[in-house]
């Protein structure tokens, strides 16, 4: 995680119960948040959810219908866009084709006072940023996909926003040069200190990326949190669904006393939680519910012991990735199969389906949704 | 054996589209006043003679100051039109931009006689002006046309991210929007220019005394020592009008390059 030393707490942006409405269709249902000074922020949810519409509030290239939307303890409701402390990167990177790099890049600088030899300094400092450096002479409309996205960049930065918005930035890339762009946006958000939003759809990226996510699913927050959180103590089934993956078995809280729970759940029998760190979620009409990551269970071979508690399970499927195996094994008393990783080692089996097995697994990995 | 019909029709078709267009020059190169075969001889006389024509030159600047109008006029309407109908939704946009494009299918002689009776009756005195109006009525389809493929092919995000920028709506529009759509602004006034020049029916019924080039061509044909004329005046015109028609398919296309759409078919 990109935990900063002396990260920045004062408020960068402030939504206060924003409502959205396009005619009948409720996109925005009441988002109150707040986004930090100088943090690496996600928007993160399925399409259609509204990350895009908030981010675009924030731009202000759409209104709100209810609520208020602070930039910098400043209400932006009246504040056009092209007047507003923010800049964004948009998804098809919006590049003018005919103009070079460099005039693209200096485009926001029309109206700055400086002179020209200043500004020209100013765009060739901003490509070098983005490590564009000498490219400022090329026609835009020739570049590749990825120097586009740092011309984007070099464009937004060189006006030294408050808040650079970035909408799904590096969803036309292609996946091994998407991963290197995470790493290096990361690394010039640390750089420039600026805040960065970002909008994604895809979990591993905001995982990787943020100092702080908010999932949204059907225009409302659901989660708020660090990426850590997020994975270990998701809100809601809906959360640890959309972020990674999780398994669900029926569970029931028998008591608690001094921060500690006494659960019992399918397959596992009973055991004792922490009230604080494991129990999550608002009570439900389908009852509480365990979950736990495929990766908090292990097999356990010949001669193995488990590390904590174990119990006995049927593999009913089995799908090899070359590092990884993924098992759905059956825990007995279990009523349907749960999903269990295990990184490959050399000169260990690859179960068949069918084998009867022991599951090594801890109760300190476990989550309740009550 | 199998035979190739389909060679067979498209070749009758495209000789008989285009035999009368060769006819042209090739009589207006020949050495006799009548059209017939067999060719006399190789003369450039006609051309000549087509030149020092008084006459025609009156009806040449008459057709160029209606053309240039009438391409002005109707691009500066397609635009408007274009950016209405590709970026706005508004209650009855389908039904207005059917009724802009109308003209285009309707029977050029309705128009025609309808702008007549209708000019006459408001005691609007017939003129060149009278006849442009008329063109301008039956190019604008052909220009809106043009310009919505034109700004169809712009991406929304380019003006956002122009405001985003700092500019506002009308420096957008000139330093983002119009360098983008130039090429068809461009291919939309030649086009419509082109249209213009060889229209009859709307410039016959319209104009008053002074001769257009297609009225006049028109006039001349009855006198049988004038066809051979005729015939040299019409290959200038192909020939320009082929110039004309390849320019502007030149600026679409450099024009959908420039903000790298996919062609999605034009005129030529």
């Amino acid at each position: 995680m990109s935990e900063k030393p002396t990260m920045p707490k004062q408020t960068m942006i402030e939504f206060k119960d924003v409502h959205k409405y396009y005619g009948d269709y409720h996109a925005l249902r009441g988002i109150t948040a707040t986004i930090r000074a100088g943090e690496f922020f996600s928007l993160l949810g399925p399409s259609g959810c509204g990350k895009t519409t908030l981010l675009r509030t924030i731009a202000g290239f759409e209104g709100i219908s209810k609520g208020v939307v602070l930039i910098d303890g400043k209400d932006v409701a009246d504040v056009p866009a092209n007047r507003r402390p923010t800049n964004m990167v948009f998804q098809s990177y919006a590049i003018f084709p005919h103009l070079t790099v460099a005039e693209n890049v200096g485009f926001g600088l029309r109206k700055d006072p400086r002179s020209a030899a200043d500004k020209a300094k100013a765009v060739e400092d901003s490509l070098a940023m983005v490590g564009l450096a000498g490219y400022g002479k090329r026609a835009a409309h020739a570049l590749s996909g990825g120097q586009r996205q740092r011309v984007a960049l070099a464009r937004a930065l060189i006006l030294k926003p408050k808040v650079l918005l970035l909408d799904e930035p590096l969803s036309a890339l292609d996946k091994k040069l998407r991963e290197n762009m995470q790493v290096e946006l990361i690394k010039l958000q640390r750089q420039v200190g600026i805040t960065f939003i970002l909008v994604t759809h895809d979990q591993e990226e905001a995982l990787v990326m943020s100092d702080r996510i908010a999932v949204m699913f059907e225009g409302q927050i659901a989660q708020l949190a660090d990426p850590e959180t997020l994975y270990r103590l998701p809100k809601t089934r809906a959360v640890a669904n959309f972020i990674g993956t999780m398994n669900f078995l029926p569970g029931k809280i028998l008591s608690s006393a001094g921060g500690r729970v006494q659960v019992e759940a399918a397959g596992f029998g009973r055991f004792e939680m922490d009230e604080e760190g494991q129990v999550t979620g608002e009570p439900t009409a389908t009852g509480a519910t365990v979950g736990f990551r495929p990766e908090t269970l292990t097999l356990l071979f010949e001669g193995q012991q488990a590390t904590d508690r174990e119990c006995m399970a049927t593999v009913e499927e089995v799908v090899y990735y070359g590092d990884m195996t993924y098992y759905d094994v059956r825990l007995d008393g279990a009523p349907e199969a749960s999903r269990l990783s295990m990184r490959n080692v050399f000169g260990r089996p690859v179960l068949d389906i069918g084998t009867r097995t022991r599951v090594g697994w801890s109760p300190g990995a476990m989550v309740m949704f009550r | 054996m199998k035979i190739p019909s389909l060679r067979i029709y498209t070749i009758a078709y495209l000789v008989f589209l285009y035999t009368p267009i060769v006819i042209l020059p090739i009589f207006a190169f020949n050495n006799a006043t009548v059209i017939a075969f067999p060719l006399r001889g190789f003369t450039t006389e006609w051309f000549v003679a087509v030149w020092n024509d008084a006459e025609l030159h009156g009806a040449l600047i008459n057709s160029l100051i209606v053309a240039g109008s009438t391409s002005v006029l109707s691009t500066a309407f397609g635009v408007f039109a274009a950016r209405a109908s590709t970026r706005y939704s508004f209650p009855g946009k389908g039904p207005l931009m059917g009724l802009i494009m109308l003209p285009m299918v309707l029977p050029e002689m309705i128009m025609a006689m309808a702008l007549l009776v209708v000019l006459l009756s408001l005691g609007v005195k017939l003129s060149l002006f009278t006849v442009i109006l008329g063109h301008v009525l039956v190019c604008t389809p052909f220009s809106v046309a043009i310009l919505t493929s034109a700004f169809q092919s712009l991406d929304k995000s380019l003006e956002e991210a122009a405001y985003d920028l700092g500019e506002g709506p009308v420096s957008t529009f000139r330093l983002v929007i119009l360098p983008l759509v130039l090429p068809g602004i461009i291919s939309s006034m030649l086009i419509t220019f082109t249209i213009s020049l060889d229209e009859f029916i709307i410039s016959n019924f319209l104009k008053s005394g002074e001769e257009l080039l297609s009225t006049y061509i028109y006039s001349k044909l009855r006198f049988p020592k004038y066809v051979p004329n005729i015939m040299a005046l019409g290959t200038i015109l192909v020939v320009i009008s082929i110039t004309l028609l390849a320019l502007a398919e030149f600026f679409r296309r450099r024009g959908l390059a420039k903000t790298g759409a996919k062609d999605s078919g034009g005129f030529v």
